[in-house]
């Protein structure tokens, strides 16, 4: 195969990993909450996944349905950690910024403790991913990771994009996020549109996790990188613009920049030392870096945060 | 009387803590009419349309529309009885379309159709006169615009019954004219309108009836045509005042501050000051009249010092030592000590010149820090400063050491322009002094600002009432997107005369250079 094409092809079921966060952050930022906990609420979505895994691995139950149950697993506990951070943030009016980092750190360490616990017959558990890789399991060698993930987490984009700019929830959505007092004056209930975004926003984020441990690296050793990748999958929500649509393409990128250390010393044919890969890693940031400054001197509004990201919203306050 | 009634409150109080906002108020309003409800800052007028538009919950007393009794108890339930209320503050989210904003929060069941919306829109705006486009965003529109986005959002949503408060506060004359032709339309289509407002020409100009409030409490309602500016006045604030303000002729006028040529551009690239010049005198007030967002605050941060202008000069006369400086080389500190002082009050009055969280001491310590010997700072000189504005003007505070944040507008306005002008300036500028203040208040900083002209002081007064800048000035400044477009005589000019040259586009003023030059 054309290498350049197996690189692109190789860099799409990683890209999905920040995919799912971004999806998740955009909804959540759009309903003006900035929810740095994205990491640690994928990391929890593995998690909770693999654990609903190590339950049901010894019982009768079907080995589709328990793919299906630690999705569904991931799904809650990203909406528990939502949960959280909502209570803290719409209902305690916490400072997000903390919080957020709070979850993170939080959501790391609650998912190494419950990995630990999981180590000496982890990889039995794993089974449940070939009903992951439906439908083209055994196809080509670059497109066997594209599973079913991988098209929910496209179908979920590009549901989130519609939804935000086609529909009165999505209106509203925005509304809230842009000016929640407007919206507060014209009976929009601010709280539960922040709280409802949140929480699915974080349930979004924490299948990202979920597809990374059990279905693009298939170790669980993999929670380890998760922390990491859900930085980047913040950083893709500024790369985007807050547009689910445009970050399907975003996160394929991210993931082509990602790997870059060691794709494309090949593909030009030379050879670079691996101590610099930590370094070609960094690209990312450096494109959202430049993407932020584009945006700031072009000052287009469309392409500026959600006016109130940060802010809470006290209703006295007029 | 075929009158029909349309909404009627009854016996309705509000009370705020042991505070009465509303004390047994009685209210009719009928159909097809305009009902101005008229008071001072601060007497109940917009507690009491609140309570009818949902926003607040009446203590006691009850509402009826239509005849019918009814509980409103959100801005939605209003609705449902067809009344809608326009805030003073614009609730629109910047970044949506007109026609977005309309249908924000609209759930008519049906599906979410935004070119439907568009249509409508145009619709009910060409029904009763307004100019819009539905698609055109609301970060690109005038004060004016957003307001008729305003109108349309209630009348999109059928009201019957519309709340304006003081709908006039950000327009030009002009402006307000042309709204008042749109108000009088929804009247012969049978709406009946509430307007607030503490202007007394325009209850006269646009009302059938005005309801007068006083301290809470409903004195009367009277039909416009067998009333007057004096029996209102009368009924508003309980006793015969002198609207006059004093206005002493200036004496010993001399040049204080020299403008020249002041050229200032934005971060966008687009200019807000261009070429601005004149000369503020010893012993005068000079007012600034423009609509808001003109200038005027990039111009008085220029004197101050607070940002720097592209070209032009801005040249001091010291009076003291005799000579002229250019306060364009000093920085902010070394303007201060020359006597020239910016008590700027912005629209959230504690953004600039006061830290909300600290007391009335540690505010006037912001301006004497840097005294002293010691490395301690001294609390004694400005504790006795603060006891002694709080004295003087009457500042309403349990002690000097209450956080400015806890304080009312008004209290907050006095300590900020009595510490500045205990600071015997030389210059004095003062931008909004009295925005949000009742007419005692008000005088009360007129009068600070009048005494200051008398000992000398070179006094610039920006101002958003053109009633007083009437009044108060002896030399009234006209500003319109950053160019000078009129200097008048304060005792010359009527209100109408600023509002024509607040609003000239460039395009006048240039035809209007030509003609000067030709004469």
């Amino acid at each position: 195969m054309n290498p350049f094409l197996d690189y692109l092809l190789t860099s799409i079921p990683l890209g999905m990993t920040f995919l799912f966060g971004c999806t998740g952050e955009i909804l959540t930022e759009k309903a003006g909450h900035l929810n740095l906990g994205i990491p640690g609420i994928m990391a929890m979505g593995g998690a909770t996944g693999c654990l609903a895994l190590k339950f049901l691995h010894n019982t009768s139950c079907p080995p589709a349905l328990i793919a299906i149950i630690s999705i569904l697993a991931a799904f809650a506990g990203g909406i528990a950690m939502g949960a959280i951070y909502s209570f803290l943030t719409v209902t305690l009016k916490a400072n997000q910024n903390v919080t957020g980092l709070a979850m993170t750190t939080f959501g790391v360490g609650t998912t190494k403790f419950i990995m630990s616990g999981m180590a000496t017959d982890a990889m039995q558990y794993l089974y449940a991913l070939d009903y992951f890789r439906f439908p083209f399991a055994e196809s080509t060698n670059a497109l066997k990771y594209c599973g079913i993930m991988v098209y929910l987490a496209i179908i979920i984009a590009l549901t989130a994009s519609f939804v935000l700019t086609k529909t009165r929830v999505g209106l509203h959505l925005r509304a809230v996020g842009e000016n929640p007092a407007t919206a507060d004056a014209v009976g929009i209930n601010v709280s539960l549109y922040k709280y409802t975004a949140t929480c699915i926003g974080s349930g979004i984020a924490a299948l990202g996790g979920l597809f990374y441990i059990m279905d693009y690296s298939g170790s669980y050793e993999a929670y380890k990188r998760i922390e990491e990748l859900g930085w980047l999958a913040v950083a893709l929500v500024i790369f985007t613009l807050w547009r689910p649509h445009l970050s399907i393409i975003g996160s394929v990128l991210f993931g082509m920049l990602y790997i870059a250390g060691s794709r494309i010393p090949t593909l030009l044919g030379i050879k670079l030392d691996i101590s610099a890969t930590p370094l070609l890693q960094m690209l990312p940031y450096a494109v959202t870096i430049i993407v932020l400054i584009v945006t700031s001197v072009r000052k287009k509004r469309e392409n500026q945060p959600p006016a109130s990201l940060g802010l809470p919203y006290f209703r006295e306050e007029r | 009387m075929d009158k029909q009634v349309a909404l009627e409150m009854k016996n309705v109080s509000k009370y705020f803590g042991s505070l009465a906002a509303n004390k047994n108020v009685d209210l009719t309003v009928y159909r097809g009419e305009i009902l101005a409800i008229l008071g001072e800052n601060g007497c109940g007028k917009t507690t009491l349309m609140n309570m009818i538009a949902g926003i607040y919950y009446p203590d006691s007393g009850t509402i009826s529309v239509d005849g019918q009794e009814v509980v409103i108890k959100s801005p939605k339930d209003a609705f449902r009885h067809g009344i809608g209320m326009i805030h003073q503050h614009f609730k629109l989210v910047d970044l949506f379309t007109a026609a977005e904003n309309i249908v924000l929060g609209v759930d008519d069941g049906g599906r979410y159709n935004i070119k439907e919306v568009n249509s409508r829109v145009s619709e009910i705006a060409d029904r009763y006169g307004f100019n819009i486009d539905p698609k055109k965003k609301i970060y690109e529109m005038s004060v004016s615009e957003k307001q008729t986005v305003e109108i349309l959002k209630v009348l999109y949503r059928g009201a019957d019954i519309l709340i304006l408060d003081e709908p006039s506060a950000v327009l030009t004359p002009q402006e307000t004219d042309k709204l008042f032709d749109v108000l009088r339309r929804m009247r012969e289509d049978g709406k009946s309108i509430l307007i607030i407002t503490h202007k007394l020409h325009e209850v006269l100009s646009i009302s059938d009836r005005v309801a007068v409030l006083r301290k809470g409490e409903h004195i009367a309602t009277v039909e416009t045509a067998g009333t007057g500016t004096s029996e209102l006045t009368e009924m508003m604030v309980g006793k015969k005042v002198e609207l006059n303000i004093d206005r002493p002729e200036p004496e010993n006028v001399t040049a204080r501050l020299e403008i020249k040529g002041l050229s200032m551009t934005d971060a966008d690239g687009i200019k807000v000051l261009d070429n601005v010049s004149f000369t503020a005198r010893s012993g005068e007030i000079l007012g600034i009249a423009g609509i808001a967002g003109s200038g005027q605050r990039e111009l008085l941060e220029s004197i101050a010092g607070l940002c720097h202008p592209v070209t032009g000069e801005i040249l001091y006369h010291n009076p003291k030592t005799g000579k002229t400086e250019d306060l364009r080389d000093k920085d902010p500190v070394a303007i201060r000590e020359l006597g020239v002082r910016l008590s700027f009050v912005p629209e959230d009055r504690l953004g600039m010149g006061l830290v909300g969280n600290m007391d009335i001491v540690d505010n006037m310590m912001l301006r004497s820090y840097r005294r002293g010997n010691s490395m301690f700072v001294d609390r004694k000189k400005p504790g006795d400063l603060a006891k002694r504005i709080v004295d003087e003007l009457e500042v309403a505070t349990p002690n000097t050491r209450t956080p400015v944040r806890r304080l009312s507008g008004g209290n907050v306005q006095k300590v900020l322009v009595g510490r500045e002008i205990a600071a015997s300036p030389t210059v004095l500028m003062a931008a909004y002094p009295v925005r949000g203040l009742d007419i005692n208040s008000s005088y009360m900083i007129y009068n600070l600002l009048t005494e200051q002209k008398k000992k000398g002081v070179s006094v610039v007064f920006v101002g958003e009432d053109l009633d007083v800048l009437v009044e108060l000035c002896d030399r009234i400044m006209v500003i319109c997107a950053g160019r000078v477009t009129a200097m008048l005589d304060g005792r010359n000019t009527t209100k109408e005369e600023i509002g024509l040259y607040m609003t000239k586009t460039e395009r006048d003023s240039d035809e209007n250079k030509g003609k000067e030059s030709a004469q």
